[in-house]
């Protein structure tokens, strides 16, 4: 064979040259004719590569906090909807529904399945029985870790739709890759933020879009679409009465200003009516939607459709505007006055609730800060400051009113929905500083139209001028000339320099951006907040890990039904790690429940012993920071306490806990301070400790005085545990003496 | 312990048996007597370790084979570990035959006293005598007193035993000598002669004593070491031929000491760590084997950052862990430990093309009691005819698992066992001990673990071998439906863009 083919060889050689240089001819032509794609195609290539790396780059931004901590649950509601995942994976759903929970809110219980939102839990759950049926051996715990940057990512292709459906595909990418790193979403969707809004942020985005594209393309299935997406929205979050007030007033919007058409009136309809059904389905919301004030702004507009459709149809019958006019007037006022009618009946007979505490603190923001405590001691319910803007926006807050002027220029139903949205939701980012997560998608779909119609712009520019020189050369020099002199002269001067200039500007800003949110994710918002970092005196880290310690401990040390007295804050954290029964947890449905407890940290022992007895208490549990210098402690919420429980039992009055308005701790402090529980439990022994060199014992490096009462003789209680850095402190009640 | 083997045992790994030609016959009780027994009992830690040195003869008529020892009832229950050697040769050239024991019933026991037989490995012929070196180790059998204790006082304990060894044989001497951990004996039963030195007590000898001859004995000292127990203890050892042997091992770990009562300040435990709960423990050592990696310590509500590894790549590695928080009487703590180790290590193939992985048994934790051990070894999926081969007795049966892309499923191997003492998982590797910390080093210790060698060389008992046949293609399975899904998805998206489903046109 060898020899065969050597000695053809000679033969062939001859032929083979010419063949070969055609085949490579025919090679180089085919491969680059075959492979090199139209200019629509490439477009395609290039946009679904950009959208995977934005939909990538939202998953891993989000990672900083595993790999600076761990796969862990962070903060105190999580450890809820992780408690609550984790028995639907595994009781399964039907026990889940029906679940009475006793070990929170001793002695009341909390029926679980009728007072949540189970979107989240049933999501995770579904991901985890999905993936362990495509034999993926993981934790519940992963998935719950990674459920809120999965959704982020989702989020990012949303938001490519969305921008792409209010303005153009390129609008649209810069929209997905703004969402993807803007700080305000990142604040609640980073690994281990396992909470509501992790998921509902995607489904109010989604039912937004489909709304839009439902109004847009007037078809039925994408208003069937976007009820879908609002039965998630409302299965997930509290936050779905957003959607159900927006739609009906840009639809109200619509009518004013003319642009009623049936799109409109098929998309409302469906999207209403079968929305609301669906809603009905989640037990915690029930029949809210026809029978709460917050729900019914969108029967109305529901109600007004129905006679603007009547008007329309009786318009097109009657051929006489004279006579359409006087009937307009008549229904019109009747209409309206029905409504107004039913509305007050319906108040007034009880039918319709009023609006809540929290509706009306979104409203009028000095409202919690009056009439409810409970609201406004949460301090993620504060008003905004123009630095957490900053923080959480960067250039996007300048952006934002640019992109508002693109919108009014190329005003349609789809960009006055935007910019709808985008106004009232700065409002209440204004209002509540947890809200500027809702404003999050509407600043970055605006903001991108911005740069993406300044970009474009900029870069048509460009174009145009270098397409026109290059014509111009390729032509010849006859017809050139002119052409390129009547280009010269309709254009401004130095256009092209500047065009370059204000496009490297934006480029610069957009790196700024990129930057800061970076660093923005990596610092700020990726701690858990269960386990503290700080730098030691060389610059090694060093991390506080107490409050596990502490809940271990409860978990593992403690009879299985002992009942746990904390602050409502740590209720959640108790009921998930420490797996004991709480009196009060952060869900602080009950607070006359939340005010004895306050009531009992804040009087005498022998007072707060009385109220513990009657609670059943069997440990108490305090945050204490005066060792570590860690500020959010219970000391410094104890102000909270005491309105609370001021606000149900007047014995409890604020003045005797201050010294002429100051809140002291130190010598000069008020005696009630002195001597009420939370002080004595969190300053117990506190006294012989030297916390800091060159001070003296007892001094409280959280808030940097010398505590004033060292001497404190606890009668009723006895400490049970103390964690390694005094973070958290466990006291046992004692039982009554013997009488003999 | 240690004291008692220096001055006869010379290091010696090469075991030789020493065959003795003598007719074989059955013995009676009545035929043997014990012409000097030496008993030590170490009480130092919370494992109690009895070395008993016999010197046997044959009084009888016929040869015997077997001899028996005799525990009490409440002694047998804790019995966690019993080694006979059988000692031959003159000073220097002392040789050990390890010797086989099996519990035995007698019909005519006094008092249910269990036996042990210990069988020859030479029968004993008229008139001569053998040498008997026996190791038993006893958990569970320091009893504390007072039972409860604040964290202000110190440990107190009892030991109960007999001031006379129990045994069907008459016994001419005895001694028996009692370590404790430190000076403190509040009380100890006298049996003169009885004589006590610093930490060491002192009983006999005695002289001519009868068959079951029984002396109560009780002792009353301060123990304060880490009467650290684990209640439960699952270790699954994954075999994954891409060349890894994955570790999980969960621990229900608790004080079983006096109860901690009252209050527990963080003050006094702070800044008194001399008087404040001196007997809690804050902190154990795990031995892990040698090419460690990817080491792993958390709990069920995350990771736990207290811990240290001092890892080497041809030396015992050392994993320093603290649970949570420090450990009193009765508090419990759970977690997980986990490990990779190199499969190179531990696999191994056999003649017959069968593959058998070489693994201790045990738990790691140094001076850790277990009462409940089960090892689960996850073979690859594929994998056939799987078995254990545990000289102890041990429950086994078979599982299955699934576990990342598995379709079968993966058998698990499952062997369990009650109440394992650390002298179940020394590992050959520690031969060369130059690591060991500083108290270890004395030449005792070196000898007792060298004379644990010899008894691990005789039986090889402390390695678990797991035989199982296993074709490497099944390797490529998983990789193999990874890349067929990808292809497959590649592939609907190609026919999706390419297909026309639309019924207008």
């Amino acid at each position: 064979m060898v020899g065969k083919t050597e000695s053809q060889n000679g033969a062939v050689k001859a032929t083979a040259a010419p063949a070969m240089n055609l085949e490579s001819d025919l090679f180089s032509n085919f491969s680059f004719k075959s492979f090199k794609l139209k200019t629509k195609q490439q477009e395609l290539l290039l946009r679904v590569s950009i959208l995977g790396l934005v939909y990538i780059l939202a998953f891993i931004t989000r990672l900083f906090s595993v790999l600076r901590y761990e796969s862990m649950i962070h903060e105190f509601d999580p450890y809820f909807n992780y408690r609550t995942t984790l028995f639907l994976t595994e009781k399964g759903f039907y026990e889940f529904w029906n679940w009475f929970d006793s070990e929170s809110w001793y002695p009341l219980g909390r029926i679980i399945g009728g007072t949540l939102y189970p979107g989240l839990m049933v999501t995770a759950a579904f991901i985890y029985w999905t993936l362990r049926f495509l034999r993926f051996a993981v934790h519940i715990r992963e998935v719950c870790v990674l459920t809120a940057p999965f959704f982020a990512s989702n989020t990012t292709v949303v938001a490519y739709f969305f921008g792409k459906e209010i303005w153009d595909s390129g609008a649209g990418l810069v929209a997905a890759a703004f969402i993807a790193i803007c700080p305000g979403y990142i604040s609640r969707s980073v690994a281990g933020s396992y909470d509501n809004e992790g998921v509902a942020i995607f489904a109010l985005l989604l039912t937004f879009y489909l709304f839009v594209k439902a109004v847009n393309t007037g078809s039925l299935a994408w208003a069937l679409a976007s009820a879908f997406g609002y039965f998630y929205m409302v299965s997930a979050w509290g936050g779905y009465v957003f959607i159900i007030n927006l739609i009906p007033l840009y639809v109200l919007v619509l009518l004013i200003t003319g642009r009623y058409s049936m799109r409109l009136y098929v998309a409302y309809n469906c999207m209403y009516v079968l929305g609301m059904l669906l809603a009905m389905q989640i037990r915690f919301v029930g029949f809210q939607h026809v029978q709460s004030g917050e729900h019914m702004a969108a029967m109305g507009v529901f109600f007004l459709m129905q006679v603007f459709y009547f008007l329309d149809w009786v318009k097109y019958m009657l051929s006489d505007t004279k006579l359409f006019q006087a009937f307009l007037r008549i229904t019109v006022t009747s209409a309206i006055a029905v409504g107004a009618l039913a509305l007050g009946v319906g108040t007034a007979s009880g039918y319709i609730s009023p609006w809540t505490g929290r509706f009306y603190s979104l409203l009028d923001p000095t409202y919690a800060k009056d009439n409810i405590p409970i609201i406004a001691s949460v301090s993620e319910h504060q008003p905004t400051a123009w630095s957490s803007f900053m923080f959480d926006f960067h250039i996007l807050l300048f952006l934002f009113p640019a992109g508002l002027y693109f919108c009014f220029k190329k005003l349609s139903d789809a960009t006055i929905f935007i910019v709808m949205y985008g106004l009232t939701s700065m409002y209440f980012a204004g209002v509540m500083v947890r809200l500027i997560l809702v404003a999050t998608p509407a600043v970055c779909l605006i903001s991108a139209i911005a740069v993406s119609a300044t970009i474009k712009n900029l870069t048509s520019l460009l174009r145009t001028k270098s397409k026109t020189a290059v014509a111009g050369s390729s032509k010849g020099t006859g017809g050139s000339k002119a052409s390129s002199k009547a280009s010269f002269d309709q254009s401004q001067p130095f256009q092209k320099n500047g065009a370059i200039a204000l496009l490297l500007g934006a480029f610069y800003l957009l790196s700024k951006y990129a930057t800061h949110c970076t660093w923005v994710t990596s610092e700020a918002y990726s701690s858990p907040s269960i386990v503290l970092a700080a730098r030691g005196a060389h610059g090694n880290r060093v991390i506080f890990d107490d409050y596990r310690e502490a809940y271990f401990w409860l978990r593992q040390n403690t009879p299985p039904d002992a009942k746990v007295m904390s602050w409502w804050d740590y209720g959640y954290q108790i009921t998930a790690m420490g797996n004991r029964t709480v009196i009060v947890d952060n869900n602080t449905w009950n607070n006359t429940h939340i005010a004895t407890v306050g009531r009992a940290m804040s009087s005498y022992e022998d007072e707060a012993y009385e109220i513990m007895r009657s609670l059943d208490v069997d440990y108490v549990l305090v945050v204490f920071g005066g060792v570590t210098g860690y500020s959010s402690d219970d000391i410094n919420k104890f102000l909270w306490m005491v309105r609370i429980g001021g606000g149900v039992f007047p014995v409890i009055k604020e003045p005797d806990y201050l010294v002429n308005g100051d809140y002291r701790v130190d010598k000069g402090a008020a005696p009630k301070m002195l001597n009420c529980l939370m002080y004595k439990l969190s300053y117990y022994r506190f006294g012989e400790l030297v916390t800091e060199y060159g001070k003296p014992p007892g001094y409280d490096r959280a808030r940097g005085v010398e505590i004033g009462n060292k001497d404190i003789k606890l009668e009723h209680l006895e400490e049970a545990f103390t964690t390694s850095n005094w973070i958290v402190r466990i006291y046992k009640v004692k039982p009554p003496n013997n009488r003999w | 312990m240690e004291a008692l083997l220096r001055p006869r045992i010379i290091i010696s790994l090469t075991i030789i048996v020493i065959p003795i030609f003598l007719f074989i016959s059955g013995a009676s009780s009545h035929q043997i007597r014990i012409n000097n027994a030496e008993r030590r009992i170490d009480l130092s830690t919370h494992i109690v370790k009895v070395f008993l040195t016999l010197k046997v003869e044959n009084t009888g008529k016929t040869s015997a084979s077997e001899i028996l020892l005799a525990f009490p009832p409440t002694q047998v229950d804790h019995l966690a570990f019993l080694e006979a050697l059988a000692a031959t040769g003159k000073k220097k050239k002392k040789t050990y035959v390890s010797l086989a024991v099996k519990p035995t019933q007698l019909p005519d026991a006094p008092n249910e006293t269990n036996y042990y037989t210990i069988v020859l490995a030479n029968p004993l012929n008229t008139g001569e005598t053998a040498t008997l070196e026996i190791l038993y180790i006893l958990t569970h059998s320091l009893e504390p007193f007072p039972v409860e204790i604040s964290q202000s006082e110190s440990q107190l304990v009892y030991y109960r035993d007999s001031a006379l060894i129990l045994s069907p044989y008459h016994i001419k001497q005895q001694t028996t000598f009692i370590k404790i951990p430190s000076n403190k004996v509040e009380s100890f039963t006298r049996v003169e002669p009885t004589d006590r030195a610093g930490n060491e007590l002192k009983y006999g000898p005695y002289e001519d004593r009868p068959p079951y001859s029984y002396s109560p004995l009780l002792v009353h000292f301060e123990n304060n070491n880490p009467f650290s127990v684990v209640e439960e203890l699952v270790r699954e050892v994954e075999i994954s031929h891409w060349g890894n042997l994955q570790i999980t091992e969960q621990y229900k770990l608790a004080h079983a000491g006096a109860r901690h009562k009252g209050i527990f300040s963080r003050v006094d435990y702070q800044s008194k760590p001399t008087f404040s709960g001196v007997s809690s423990f804050k902190h154990l050592l795990a031995r892990l084997p040698p090419r460690v990696h990817s080491v792993y310590y958390r709990d069920e509500i995350g990771n736990i950052s207290t811990s240290h590894l001092r890892a080497d790549s041809w030396k015992i590695s050392e994993l320093e862990i603290e649970p949570r928080y420090p450990l009193f009487g009765g508090w419990r703590a759970t977690f997980v430990i986990g490990y990779g180790l190199p499969l190179e290590d531990f696999l191994f193939e056999s003649s017959d093309g069968r593959r058998y992985l070489n693994f201790t048994f045990g738990c790691p934790l140094v001076e850790t009691v277990v009462d409940k051990l089960t090892i689960k070894v996850v073979l690859p999926e594929g994998s056939k005819g799987p078995s254990a081969v545990v000289p102890f007795p041990v429950e086994q049966r078979l599982e299955t698992k699934y576990s990342y892309l598995d379709v079968v499923g993966r058998t698990v191997v499952v062997l369990e066992k009650k109440n394992v003492v650390p002298v179940h998982n020394i590992p050959f590797q520690v031969t060369f001990s130059s690591v060991l910390p500083l108290h270890f080093l004395s030449i005792d210790f070196i000898i007792f673990v060298s004379v644990l060698l010899a008894y691990l060389a005789v039986h090889a008992d402390k390695i678990e071998p797991v035989y199982y046949t296993f074709k490497p293609i099944f390797m490529l399975a998983e990789p193999m439906m990874l890349a067929s899904a990808f292809f497959l998805f590649f592939m609907a998206c190609v026919a999706y863009l390419h297909v026309d489903l639309s019924i207008r046109k």
